[in-house]
């Protein structure tokens, strides 16, 4: 059960966002990056699906420069086995990006393409889908966890309103979201292992960006707002206050 | 001239607000450009009955594929049906809701087509035939304007954003019947659990009570019921990450970056600090109501009104208050 995860480096979810000089860009002074936090999520599901099946290969792969060869050895320190680094530009266009993995995996005979449902920085949520689309294999997206067994992964999936237990017939692709088992943390001994573990960095294929970014702006700032008092004695002006003045009740 | 698509998604025989906001702005983009919306239904046997109100949101055209294997979404058999509908029309755009749907959706429908996606976007304009859109980046702590070089553009747009708008169009309905091979199906679902009769999820609530760790143990949470109740039935329970972390509550709850994005008209959190990826899933809220008894709560930045107390003596009063309130209207 070979099983390769698709990560992503994005700002960590603690940073503040500031536009830069150029409205065009992220001020990158002082954000730290991690790996996208549902990407990280699939990892986990990768390691335990390895765990439990005592066998198989993870590989992390992703698309970047080679400030992400730090990512992947996180991954590599939490257990997975190798790793690819396609070196190339990530756009907002998420085909783009889709097609240059595809390209990558279409070769491979690994049984499951794992994928965070979407990346903390563009939250598009769509490469995993047209990855599964473009290698022509099922895919089933926002699975929080899943089993495999004969050939079939057994995923269990939220949405608006309940909840849902999918078979998908693998070779497939999983867009994993939070689930049960939190993302395992390195130990140090995962952190020496993986400075000898395989990263292979290529040149990625070229795929042009057809979504062009023309500004990036902050959101607008919300007007103050106030403390109405104090206690359960301030609940009958807060009350008046959303009906008249904020229209909220 | 430009036509546009919209992908109006039934859910249980249902044509929702995710259905009218999509063909509203399908409408409003092709209004724009001199030409007319068109949307597409797939559904269980019956579905076309609903069909016919999308005419009132700016629908000429309604087609509407209708098969019992097609009651509820699967990939499979959906993906397909619409990449041959939007292949059949000549669209210049082609308008899904951003819902759990169609967010899995539209992607490969748009890697099918070999063009790109615009997803969750909280603004879409069409001008000479070329879409532009605003979206939320890094959970809204920032907003890009894109601008899409492909024919059809497709984009998702973001639910309770777009207000659905009444425009009168023919809204011809036409049916017909797929072929559907249930036996080759790749996904199958195979259980649905629906949540409790009459809860709204909290990605399409219009009003939220949102509890934190401040409400201190997961028995408590009746009283957060309670306020939900009072306020209606389009109110819904959400949660912060560190409650759903604990146990204390479904990860279905959750607001906040690795949980849902919310826009409702009226946000009430209670015993929520307000960590940065809370808020980055609940700041673009109409209003804000914080309840904490910790008068330097960073959410107590972000709320438009707050109290400093105990929640265990405020939100009772509000509950009753609320009630009263509303019993008078």
């Amino acid at each position: 059960m070979n099983v390769i995860v698709c990560i992503k480096r994005v700002p960590d979810t603690e940073a503040r966002i500031r536009v830069d000089g150029s409205g065009s860009a992220i001020d990158k002074t002082g954000i730290k990056y991690d790996m996208s936090p549902y990407d990280a999520f699939a990892v986990e599901a990768a390691l335990r699906l390895k765990e439990t099946t005592g066998e198989g290969d993870v590989m992390l792969l992703t698309l970047g420069d080679s400030s992400s060869q730090e990512t992947l050895r996180k991954g590599l320190a939490m257990g997975a086995d190798r790793a690819v680094l396609l070196t190339g530009e990530v756009s907002l266009d998420g085909l783009a990006t889709a097609k240059t993995l595809a390209a990558e995996l279409e070769g491979t005979d690994a049984d499951l393409f794992l994928f965070g449902i979407k990346a903390a920085d563009d939250d598009q949520q769509q490469v995993g889908p047209m990855v599964a689309a473009l290698t022509g294999r099922p895919c089933v997206s926002g699975v929080s966890s899943f089993e495999v067994a004969g050939g079939t992964a057994t995923c269990h999936r939220e949405v608006e309103g309940g909840s849902e237990v999918v078979e998908v017939d693998l070779p497939a692709v999983l867009c994993m979201t939070k689930g049960p088992n939190e993302p395992r943390l390195a130990a140090l001994k995962g952190i020496m292992a993986a400075k000898k573990k395989p990263l292979e960095e290529k040149p990625a294929a070229e795929n042009a960006a057809r979504v062009r970014l023309t500004g990036l702006s902050e959101p607008p700032a919300r007007a103050a707002g106030r403390i109405v008092g104090e206690g359960a004695d301030a609940v009958p002006e807060l009350v008046r206050l959303l009906r008249e003045e904020a229209n909220a009740v | 001239m430009a036509n546009v698509l919209a992908f109006a998604e039934q859910r249980d025989g249902q044509l929702g607000s995710a259905a009218r906001e999509a063909v509203s702005v399908a409408a409003r983009l092709a209004e724009g450009s001199g030409g007319v919306a068109h949307a597409l239904v797939l559904g269980g046997r019956g579905a076309s009955a609903a069909a016919s109100g999308l005419g009132a949101y700016g629908a000429a055209t309604i087609t509407v594929g209708e098969h019992d294997a097609l009651s509820d979404y699967n990939p499979e058999t959906w993906v397909g049906l619409v990449v041959d509908q939007v292949r059949s029309g000549d669209y210049a755009a082609v308008v899904f809701a951003a819902t759990t749907l169609g967010k899995d959706l539209a992607p490969r429908v748009a890697a099918l087509l070999d063009v790109p996606l615009a997803s969750d976007v909280t603004g879409v304009e069409m001008s000479d035939g070329t879409v532009s859109v605003t979206r939320p980046v890094f959970s809204g702590k920032a907003f890009a304007n894109l601008e899409i070089d492909a024919s059809p553009a497709l984009v998702s747009i973001r639910p309770n954003v777009f207000q659905a708008a009444e425009r009168a169009a023919a809204g011809e309905v036409s049916t017909f019947t797929p072929e559907v091979d249930v036996a080759s199906l790749r996904v199958r679902v195979v259980e649905r659990k629906g949540a409790s009769e009459g809860t709204v999820d909290v990605a399409e609530a219009s009003v939220i009570v949102s509890g934190g760790r401040g409400m201190k143990d997961p028995e408590h949470w009746g009283l957060l019921e309670g306020l939900r109740d009072a306020l209606g039935s389009d109110a819904a329970l959400g949660a912060s990450r560190a409650v759903v972390d604990a146990g204390w509550r479904p990860h279905g709850e959750q607001v906040g970056q690795t949980g849902k994005t919310v826009a409702p008209k009226l946000y009430i959190a209670v015993g929520i600090s307000g960590a940065v990826q809370h808020l980055a899933g609940m700041r673009t809220a109409k209003t804000i109501v914080a309840i904490n008894r910790d008068a330097d709560a960073p959410i107590f930045g972000v709320a438009d009104y707050g109290i400093v107390g105990d929640l265990f003596e405020v939100v009772p009063r509000l509950t009753e208050e609320i009630g009263a309130l509303k019993s008078a209207d």
